[in-house]
């Protein structure tokens, strides 16, 4: 993925965060911006957390590595891990090609959907990178 | 004073000049006059290099090598024969003086190395993951503690007391910074004793710590108490004499998850201790817990097989205070003398080593035990070392012995009070049937000689 | 693009050069009866087959390993200023004192009055070396710069502990080597970073603000790895002392200041040095190396043990040496044995070449190069691209920044390091540390003549001319070595760390 992208149906959060909340409210996607992985490099593995974690928003909930850099990926609203992006195991890279898609990290069962009132929207997100 | 800089006076004028400053004193403006240091360190004098020489040669002459005396000392360092090509290799330039390999480009040779040797310690090991070594052997069993820590968490640990004496104490050390605790598992019969080990494991217990061969040679039955401890979830480490695993089950396929050593006995000096190397092989699981230098296989812009270090977001450098450990350094020349070793040893002699060590180290153990005043301190099988027990003073009888020029072993009261009458005996290829007869002749002269003293004295 | 003959040499491994039959070993004769292996050894617990090793002969491993070193870079051959590393010419008086057979020989357990010259050589450098860094008492022990953290951070903690005093924070400066906060978190303390001022040092401020009674430490290099001597350094062991934490002294740096100024005298409780830096131990490639402390009086009682010590001779006898293991409230032991010997060894040597002016002119030359190699750095053509990050005089080392020069050539110090080596030098230590962006730390040593650091300032100065006209020749450096870029991230993605077989 070449050029700086960030989707107008996501909502943001300020450490370089997505996600995709379904229709109903109940279920979300995760992962990380555009801006993230560019800032990380060539991401080489996902330290994924397990199913069932429960994961609280703006904490910790795993690590992506690339070659000289870990970052600590925050969570940009709580709930409970029901799936991790396994394809990550045998290319993490993928996160690079395509993060908002097939580079996805983990799909959640939200604890408080109205956390989502606190996230950015793609246009405020830009604004906060300048 | 010797001297190996290159600064002539003119020299020092110009670069003064070009940098502006009137002295070389100048340069050193920023240290406040409270912290110079204006008197002259209480040093000798520096020497040419023909008189340093002859004065370590004079202080190492005080010291009896094991070219001095027949040495069946070991405990832990074994005086193997160390073939001549490792002397060439390790002194090559292009091995000894580079840095840590910072830029694979240019360190080709040392990260080539590094995989091969981790090839070797893999096959060892029988585990697949190795890294370019650690400091040495107890630090290296330190180190799997700690991996163990950070895989679960639990914060018993508990060594066998065959574990070697510098090995436990070293995690005693450790544990004071990680938050384990470190209990002793007992030995029976010259082995760690599985009903202890049974008695003492539960959930809270991280990790069970063995040595292959023991401190009293014994070959432990790694596999029985490897699954008694895998019942209760505990992580298994084994220590192990990397000579002995040529013949011996490799411990990764008995279930143990990680396995560390001394690498001295792979073609290192004994040096009085050190430098030598750690090894360190875990299980594939563990690979991103591991601390130390891992090299890895990969291509280049032009699609040419090379090496580079890799998993850095492991270490201090990227990881810092969540690092898996604090190591920076492997000991890459020392690992370097144990894979030239190893491959000159090969894959037939390694086995031909370990077999004549086995039958000699029969060989003297069944004479000696002939002798009177000589009986078993137990009965396991052994590879290269076995402990006897005396009816005299250990330490008056080895006396005696060093002053006929044999060093007959190790005095186990040292380390072990429960046996104050034990002698750790150990073979390598260097002592042939010749030393092994005047071993036994000397001992038993020396039992004699002791009893006759003492009872002169009661007398 | 043509080739190099190595380019052209793909690499193989010892492993894929064996060939069944082949050998290098031969076994002595066992002399001894010929009894069956599972009759000594219970047959379940042998290997039921041989590790697979090469199969090689003799000429092929000398030939693999010469051939496979010539694709190293060493310090015998070209200049090597990383920064940090103190890449020093190392004597070859010093292998040759060490092999010994009094010493490479000389088993760690032999009977004390039987290893009399090597416990007086400890002996002797334990003092030396207690000179140097100005503090009276000092363990050996250690394996290396960051196992010697791990002994003075252990040894402030059983400090503290001894008084009943249960701390949990280790302060450590922004500019610290990752090894200090990895160390911190091994010792069981927590990390709290301590910022940069202005002119390069501690921000004082700051370190007021979070020296509280909680504080165990502060680990401290001086000078940093700015390569710069923090001028408030007697303020700084104030601040700490005044909160009852101790002062730590990361010796990576000392070789700027031996004989100079004494890290005891500045206020340090515990210095470790790198026998392997500012000694001359040879680097191996990474290791071997030594990192012995030095401690003041109130540490002394919890050193590591055994530790040697002298025992004066009675009636005009001569004095003797001992390994006192008798150490109640010592933190006990960091590893095996007494230490890398082989490594005291060749340091004592050093120091006995060099005595203590020796050691003075060393530090004092050190200095002037690296300040002269600034200078060359500092011209046009070069400034404009890679200032210096602090504009001071500087130590042994110091710290430009590429930033213009990625800005403006559009290369960057990664590239710039990597075209470094078409012109036959190791580079600099790059991105280190953190807080200089496109930083590269260069320590040229005292052991490098004028024509050197000339040399290597022209080509620096050249590389920074080609990448005006074309970046693009940077970008893809280096061409000229055994191999090039290497992919670093496909290394990582799926780590293969053996030779399959």
């Amino acid at each position: 993925m070449n050029d700086a992208n960030y989707p107008e149906d996501l909502l943001y959060h300020a450490e370089h965060d997505w996600v995709r909340i379904d229709p109903d409210g109940e279920f979300a996607t995760m992962g990380i911006t555009w801006y993230a992985q560019d800032s990380l490099g060539e991401v080489v593995f996902f330290d994924a957390p397990e199913v069932g974690t429960m994961i609280a928003a703006d904490d910790s909930y795993a690590e992506i590595e690339s070659v000289k850099a870990v970052s600590e990926v925050i969570a940009p609203m709580s709930g409970e891990v029901i799936e991790v992006n396994s394809a990550l195991e045998s290319d993490a890279g993928v996160v690079n090609d395509d993060p908002y898609g097939e580079g996805w990290l983990v799909k959640v069962r939200l604890t408080a959907v109205e956390e989502k009132s606190g996230l950015m929207d793609s246009a405020a997100y830009e604004a906060l990178l300048g | 004073m010797s001297s190996y800089t290159a600064a002539t006076e003119q020299d020092i004028v110009e670069m003064l000049a070009k940098i502006g400053c009137d002295s070389i004193e100048d340069l050193f403006a920023a240290i406040p006059e409270g912290v110079r240091f204006d008197s002259r360190l209480d040093l000798p004098e520096g020497k040419p290099e023909q008189e340093v020489y002859a004065e370590l040669k004079e202080l190492s002459a005080r010291n009896t090598s094991a070219d001095d005396e027949v040495t069946f000392l070991g405990a832990g360092m074994y005086d193997h024969y160390v073939p001549s090509l490792i002397d060439a290799l390790t002194s090559r330039a292009e091995f000894l003086t580079p840095y840590t390999p910072y830029q694979p480009e240019v360190s080709q040779g040392g990260l080539q190395v590094m995989f091969e040797y981790q090839t070797a310690i893999s096959e060892l090991t029988g585990l697949p993951v190795s890294n370019a070594s650690l400091y040495e052997g107890p630090s290296a069993v330190g180190s799997a503690a700690y991996l163990a820590k950070l895989v679960n968490g639990r914060s018993r640990h508990l060594v066998s007391r065959g574990v070697h004496p510098h090995s436990r104490a070293t995690l005693e050390t450790l544990a004071v910074g990680n938050g384990t605790t470190v209990e002793e598992i007992p030995l029976k019969d010259g082995v760690t004793d599985i009903e202890a080990l049974q008695a003492m494991l539960g959930d809270d217990v991280g990790a069970v710590i063995l040595q292959q061969p023991n401190f009293l040679g014994s070959v432990e039955d790694i596999e029985q108490l490897t699954a008694a401890a895998k019942e209760h979830g505990a992580l298994v480490i084994a220590s192990c004499d990397p000579i002995p695993l040529g013949i011996l089950q490799p411990p990764g396929e008995q279930g143990v998850d990680v396995v560390v050593g001394e690498g001295q006995t792979l073609g290192n000096r004994l040096d009085y201790g050190g430098p030598s190397f750690g090894f360190f092989a875990a299980a594939q699981e563990h690979i991103r817990k591991m601390p130390g230098r891992i090299a890895g296989e990969t291509t280049d812009a032009d699609g040419r097989r090379g090496w580079v270090l890799t998993l850095q977001t492991r270490e201090q450098h990227i990881r810092r205070e969540k690092a898996t450990s604090n190591i920076c350094t492997a000991q890459a020349l020392n690992a370097l003398a144990g894979v030239v070793y190893l491959a000159w040893l090969g894959r037939r002699g390694l086995v031909e080593l370990g077999e004549l060590l086995v039958r000699r180290t029969d060989f003297a153990r069944s004479q000696l035990l002939a002798l009177d005043g000589v009986t078993a301190l137990h009965e396991q099988p052994v590879v290269r070392e076995f402990a006897i027990q005396l009816d005299v003073p250990v330490a008056a009888v080895i006396e005696r012995c060093q002053a006929e020029g044999v060093n007959p072993g190790f005095e186990l009261g040292r380390e072990y009070p429960e046996y104050p009458n034990g002698l750790l005996i150990a073979l390598t290829e260097r002592r042939g049937r010749a030393d092994i007869d005047l071993l036994v002749e000397v001992l038993s002269s020396a039992i004699t000689a002791e009893r006759a003293s003492r009872t002169a004295v009661a007398a | 693009m043509s080739q190099t003959p190595q380019q052209l040499d793909h690499a193989v491994t010892i492993f894929e050069k064996s060939k069944s039959g082949r050998r290098a070993f031969t076994p002595p004769a066992a002399e001894v009866p010929d009894r069956p292996i599972t009759e000594l050894i219970p047959e379940r617990m042998l290997r039921v087959s041989p590790a697979k090793l090469p199969e090689v002969s003799e000429p092929e491993i000398v030939r693999h390993y010469t051939r496979i070193s010539k694709r190293n870079f060493d310090l015998d051959s070209g200049f090597y200023p990383l920064g940090s590393c103190t890449m020093k010419h190392n004597p070859r008086l010093h292998e040759r004192v060490a092999a010994l057979p009094g010493n490479s020989r000389l088993h760690p357990l032999q009977d004390e009055r039987r290893a009399q010259g090597a416990l007086e050589l400890m002996w002797n450098l334990q003092h030396a070396l207690g000179e140097v860094a100005g503090l009276p008492h000092v363990s050996l022990q250690p394996s290396a710069g960051s196992h010697g953290e791990l002994a003075g951070v252990l040894l402030t903690r059983a400090y503290h502990e001894d008084r009943g005093d249960r701390r949990t924070k280790v302060l450590t400066p922004d500019t610290a080597h990752g090894t200090n906060p990895a160390t911190v978190t091994m010792c069981g303390y927590e990390v709290v970073k301590v910022g940069t001022n202005p002119d390069g040092g501690v921000d004082l401020d700051d370190l007021r603000e979070k020296a509280d009674d909680q504080v165990a430490c502060l680990m401290l290099t001086n000078p940093n790895t700015l390569g710069l001597f923090d001028t408030n350094i007697e303020e700084i062991a104030e601040i700490v002392h005044g909160v009852g934490a101790t002062l730590y002294y990361d010796g990576a740096n000392l070789n700027a200041v031996m004989g100079i100024s004494r890290p005891g005298d500045m206020g340090f409780d515990i210095v470790h040095f790198n026998l392997h830096k500012s000694f001359t131990q040879p680097h191996g490639g990474g290791g071997p190396g030594a990192g012995p402390i030095a401690v003041s009086e109130r540490i002394e009682p919890y050193l590591p043990r055994p530790q040697v010590v002298r025992l004066e001779g009675n009636g005009g006898e001569q004095p003797t040496f001992t390994l006192d293991d008798d150490r109640p409230k010592s933190i006990g032991r960091l590893r095996g044995f007494q230490g890398n010997y082989g490594v005291f060894v060749r340091s004592y040597a050093y120091i006995r070449s060099l005595g203590a002016e020796g050691l003075r002119e060393a530090s004092e030359l050190a200095v002037l190069n690296a300040n002269y190699l600034l200078a060359r750095l500092s011209e046009k053509g070069v400034v404009e691209y890679l200032p210096v990050a602090y504009d001071r005089v500087c130590m042994h080392e110091f710290v430009l920044s590429g930033a213009p020069m990625k800005r403006d050539l559009g290369i960057r110090t990664l590239d710039l390091a990597k075209r470094l080596l078409d012109h036959g030098y190791h580079p600099p230590t790059v991105y280190f540390p953190l807080l200089v962006d496109e930083a590269l730390l260069i320590e040229p040593t005292e052991t490098e003549t004028k024509e050197t650091l000339d040399a290597f300032a022209d080509a620096i100065a050249e590389i920074l001319v080609e990448a005006a006209n074309d970046p693009s020749v940077a970008q893809a450096a280096p061409y000229s070595t055994p191999v090039r870029r290497l992919d670093e991230a496909g290394a990582a993605k799926q780590p293969v760390v053996r030779q399959p077989l």
